[in-house]
């Protein structure tokens, strides 16, 4: 284990600046730890030959004093976005060997920042899961291991699970990931960093891989609240190629985290407790509570009265809009083509074979409650439906400045677990999937281990377009808990 | 239209749904270009061509002309309208969905008036008008077991153009057809090019009684590609309904195809599944809003239109209701016949362009309106020779021959070919003289009552004279003569 | 509701995914039990409420009528299957359609 590779974004880059290391340095280092924990199979595809080219190229712009604010920072992309040249796959057999011949606003601003990138990460099959049991390109590991069970394997959550590993495992030192309904936040709870979807709209979806479109987000995972903050600022920004990217400017988001939080409205939602909330994610949220009354911010309960209906919502729209989303893979311009009789029987045997179990089920559903006759009872009662929720959200931000809730109801699950009824897989969304329906901005960050060293994560909430405030808050609480753990072996 | 079938008369009911591809330099969603004839698949980006992550930014101009043609078919313009996702899986169509206006388009209900053979108009109400993306080409002929596909033309603006099932007949829907394209054109916003594509029409056809006013199950024809096609097909559809009704049968929703050469529809197999087309607002698109000002603001920029025209032109110049109809047909056959008959005589003017002037014009290809066999300005200048009396309309149809020979001006050709009238009293007395000299027993024919050697007499003077002679002077000069 | 194989068929046919037989029993069931979940929506009450297919509280941009993309068939080709630019002159395939 290098040293380089325990450093933080933030260190890295000051000691780079100062002359310390080299990016081809760092880059090495890293490359040489994701080749050394390909075992997680955390990558679906390594570049290193492109890391190294492009670590060359950002010394000489650092000589020439031209560095971006990632300058030499080797990252990992979520192999859901498109990336010129390199395979782009959504985990998904049906875009096995697919090149695109452009690249994503995002992937491609972290490379004007001038980042490296390590490869593509793996995740659930089109950031469909909260597991990433559904790639077609293999599970990923979850590198923390139960205290009670070292055998066991865990789950990295997802469907940002490969970018969730990479960066807990020290296998990249920040990574890309999605967010639709928790996909950021959850497995950056499971694996014990830090990940925020930030504000529908502050990120361009373009050339990210579509699952559904009115809730997918990109956002940072690193190892700290700062270098989210780092990379935000590199990914964020108006995007005319998105008609729904925000006019917005950019703050300073690294600017935000102040450690001064006194007077601030903390929100508690007393929905957020359903009936089996286990007593250890109840017991970190309420220690949560107690750091921020101690860095003088006020606790208010709060009601977000809709809450449980969040999750149905969820699985009527987002399964709807990816049914569409999705119907462009069939077999004609690029991916998986099975050959069939006729254009119909070629469509139907290229999609069977391309798509796995989980996303040929949304994909039904979603072109189930979209059909004549359904439309109104299921799709048009959902967007209805959400309305309220992001109403609730609307209501409760007059009164407080963020809102503090456990990110997912229990630590990482083991992989042979949740896996019969895919319900009861989904439930591990249901605090995130709320914001992502409000399209609001949420930050997962580790606030404490439980009874089997897992990671447990905390999420905050804030207002449409102040990730600030929620930056400025998590930064608090991160100093607070002062969580140091890291897997065995980082 | 009245179709006598064995157990009584039928009625026809007409709805058209045209497509009209809208003129802009990029397509609706993209910035590749709209121009034809390119390479397969060249004008293309990914968002035409549905490559993952892509997402549609809409063309302001596409926008501008959706409206621009509301307000040219009088209809309601719909300040917020919604985008929406119309799914279905076909070979040109690369998305997997076409985005289309579905519950909230851009423009609502209208009116266009149509012109029929005896002069009379008949008002056809809009439906609506939606803007929707045009599909790839699918080319069936190329290859023995594929089809093949070109995205040049996925993702080009089209209008939609809904009318009420207001038509009764063949011939208004041909009336329709030549109406509206005559508007797009005169608004810019299409070319109207049936036989090229950019103007393609779907009929919905059903039959009833006469009296009855239920509507049947219709059928719908798709893409015909001429007027006279259209005509055709739906005349057909309705005597096969008939057919069927009168035989006990049942008409069967459906999508058929027009067989041009056997002139007989019959039933898409590729269209056999029901539909069910899954609708919703499409995620990657907001609300269109436009504001008031713009719809002001394209309001005052369009130009006169056919209807307005046509009133016009019958009020200012005296044109009756058909010659106006054929002159406001097209713009630039309007605007040729403006410039003539501009302070000049209506009806001599429109006498010239729709006789000798569209004959020429017609006789050749190489005439076009930008290079038509006569100019305006020399057309309306041989007008007013004619009307001071330098010319004769009799030598004027020679004049305007010479004119379209060399392009000359009237009135160097007159002077040229030295065809100016003869109006000097003096010579066109000792014209006649001699005439009477050389046959005083014709002569003395009319004096006897013999009234229609008149006739006669004119022409031999005029012959005489070379044709030059004034024919109003002559004709009193010679009436004056025989009196003597 | 609880959709039966025939039901199951159906959207399979509309989603253009091939479905065994077999398969159909477990999937109606699978089906069926999520549409169950989220039928909870109904006892909510939305009398009134607008649906809300965005969040971004935007209206659409629009882009400039110019020509800025295209003239690249071979970026549009690059990832085709089944040989367009070698063999199809550079048009894209499908199974025959008889239209």
């Amino acid at each position: 284990m290098s040293e380089l590779t325990k450093l933080t974004i933030a260190q890295a880059r000051d000691k780079m600046a100062k002359g310390e290391f080299t990016a081809v340095e760092l880059t090495e280092a890293h490359i040489k730890a994701m080749e050394a924990k390909r075992d997680l199979g955390a990558y679906i595809v390594e570049t290193p030959d492109l890391a190294r080219e492009q670590a060359k190229a950002s010394d000489l712009r650092r000589q020439a004093g031209q560095a971006g604010t990632l300058e030499g920072i080797p990252l990992g992309i979520k192999d859901l976005f498109c990336t010129k040249g390199v395979q782009t796959t959504a985990a998904s057999r049906i875009l096995e060997g697919f090149k695109p011949q452009y690249e994503s606003t995002v992937s491609g601003k972290l490379l004007d920042a001038g980042s490296i990138m390590l490869g593509k990460l793996n995740l659930d099959e089109f950031a469909m899961g909260s597991s990433n049991m559904t790639s077609y390109y293999g599970k990923v590991t979850n590198p923390w291991k139960s205290k009670s069970d070292a055998a066991k394997q865990l789950v990295p959550g997802g469907s940002s699970g490969g970018s969730a590993a990479a960066v807990a495992a020290r296998i990249a030192m920040g990574a890309t990931g999605t967010d639709t309904g928790g996909s950021i936040r959850q497995p950056a709870a499971f694996c014990g960093i830090t990940g925020i979807k930030p504000t529908y709209g502050r990120c361009s979806r373009w050339g990210i891989v579509a699952f559904a479109s009115s809730l997918d987000q990109a956002g940072p995972m690193a190892r700290d609240v700062r270098d989210c903050a780092i990379m935000l600022g590199a990914m964020a920004g108006h995007d005319p190629k998105d008609s729904t990217s925000a006019p917005m400017p950019v703050p300073n988001f690294e600017a935000a985290l102040t450690g001064d939080i006194r007077g601030l409205k903390v929100g508690i939602p007393k929905e957020y407790r359903p009936d089996g909330l286990s007593d250890e994610i109840q017991k970190v949220w309420e220690q949560g509570i107690e750091w921020l009354k101690e860095a003088g911010a006020t606790p208010v309960e709060i009601s977000l009265p809709h809450t449980k209906y969040a999750l149905p919502t969820y699985y009527i729209v987002a399964p709807a809009e990816a049914s569409s989303n999705l119907a462009r893979y069939d077999g004609v311009r690029f991916g998986l083509r099975v050959e069939g009789s006729s254009l119909d029987d070629m469509y139907k045997k290229t999609r069977a074979a391309g798509f796995g179990a989980e996303v040929r089920r949304r994909i039904m559903i979603g072109t189930y409650v979209l059909s004549a006759g359904y439309y109104d009872a299921y799709y048009s009662k959902a967007q209805k439906v959400r309305r309220l929720i992001a109403d609730d959200f609307r209501r409760a931000f007059e009164n407080v400045d963020v809102i503090l809730t456990p990110t997912a109801p229990s630590a990482a699950f083991g992989m042979d677990e949740n896996t019969d009824d895919p319900v009861t897989m989904w439930l591990n969304d249901v605090f995130t999937i709320p914001t992502s329906l409000a399209g609001l901005p949420g930050l997962s960050l580790p606030a404490g281990l439980n009874a089997d060293g897992l990671p447990l994560g905390l999420q905050l909430i804030g207002r449409p377009f102040d990730e600030e405030t929620v930056f400025k808050v998590a930064g608090v609480m991160e100093s607070a808990a002062g969580f140091t753990a890291t897997p065995e072996g980082v | 239209m009245i179709i006598q079938g064995d157990t009584g008369d039928w009625e026809i009911v007409i709805g058209l749904e045209v497509h009209a591809q809208v003129i802009s330099n990029a397509k609706l969603f993209s910035g590749a270009a709209t121009a034809f004839g390119a390479e397969p698949n060249d004008q293309v980006s990914f968002v035409d061509a549905g490559f993952p992550g892509m997402l549609p930014v809409i063309n302001e101009k596409c926008v501008e002309q959706a409206v621009r043609t509301g307000l040219g078919l009088k209809a309601q313009i719909n300040l917020t309208s919604v985008f929406a996702r119309k799914n279905y899986f076909y070979a040109d169509l690369p998305q997997g969905y076409q985005i289309s206006q579905y519950d909230m388009p851009i423009v609502g209900e209208g009116t266009l008036l149509i012109d029929l053979p005896d002069g009379s108009t008949r008002a056809i109400g809009i439906e609506r008008l939606h803007l929707e993306q045009d599909a790839g080409k699918s080319i069936h002929d190329m290859h023995p077991s594929k089809s093949y596909i070109d995205l040049n033309r996925s993702g080009v603006a089209l209008m939609e153009i809904v009318s009420k099932p207001d038509m009764r007949s063949p011939e208004e829907a041909g009336a329709y057809l030549t109406k509206l394209r005559t508007i797009l054109r005169y608004l810019g916003t299409c070319d109207g090019n049936m036989q090229e594509g950019s103007m393609r029409c779907d009929a919905n056809v059903s039959v009833r009684p006469v009296g009855s006013t239920d509507l049947r199950t219709r059928c719908e024809i798709k893409n015909v590609n001429s007027i006279r096609f259209v005509q055709q097909a739906i005349e057909y559809e309705a005597r096969r309904h008939i057919d069927v009704y009168e035989n006990g049968g049942e008409i069967k929703q459906e999508t058929r195809l027009f067989d041009s050469v056997k002139g007989e529809t019959r039933s898409m197999r590729s269209k056999e599944h029901a539909h069910d087309y899954r609708y919703f607002p499409d995620p990657d698109l907001l609300p269109l809003v436009i504001s008031q000002d713009l719809v002001d603001g394209i309001k005052a920029t369009l130009p006169e239109l056919p209807d307005e025209k046509k009133a016009r032109f019958m009020a200012e110049y005296g044109l009756n209701a058909y010659d106006a109809g054929v002159m406001v047909a097209e713009k630039d056959s309007a605007d040729f016949f403006e410039a003539v008959a501009k302070g000049r005589d209506g009806k001599t003017a429109a006498n010239w362009v729709m006789g000798d002037f569209f004959a020429t014009m017609n006789s050749d290809a190489k005439y076009t309106w930008t290079n038509p066999p006569v100019s305006a300005e020399n057309l309306g200048k041989m007008i007013d020779l004619i009307k001071d009396g330098t010319i004769s309309t009799r030598l004027a149809k020679d004049v305007f021959i010479f004119m379209v020979e060399t392009g000359k001006d009237p009135a160097t050709i007159v002077e040229e070919k030295g065809l100016k009238q003869v109006t000097d009293t003096g010579a066109i007395e000792k014209a006649i003289d001699e005439v009477f000299a050389a046959n005083p027993d014709k002569v003395a024919e009319v004096k006897a009552g013999k009234d229609k050697l008149m006739g006669w007499f004119v022409g031999q003077v005029m012959k005489a004279t070379q044709g030059k002679a004034n024919p109003g002077m002559l004709n009193e000069l010679i009436a004056k003569k025989f009196k003597e | 509701m609880s959709l039966d194989k025939a039901a199951v068929r159906a959207i399979a046919e509309l989603a253009r995914i091939e479905v065994r037989d077999e398969e159909l029993d477990h999937l109606a069931g699978e089906l069926s039990g999520i549409l169950h979940f989220v039928e909870q929506l109904a006892e909510v009450n939305t009398d009134g409420v607008p649906p809300m297919s965005s969040v971004a509280d935007l209206t659409l941009p629009m882009r400039a009528d110019v020509v800025t993309d295209g003239g690249q068939f071979a970026a549009v080709l690059a990832n085709a299957p089944d040989g367009v630019v070698e063999d199809h002159g550079g048009f894209f395939t499908v199974p025959k359609v008889v239209e």
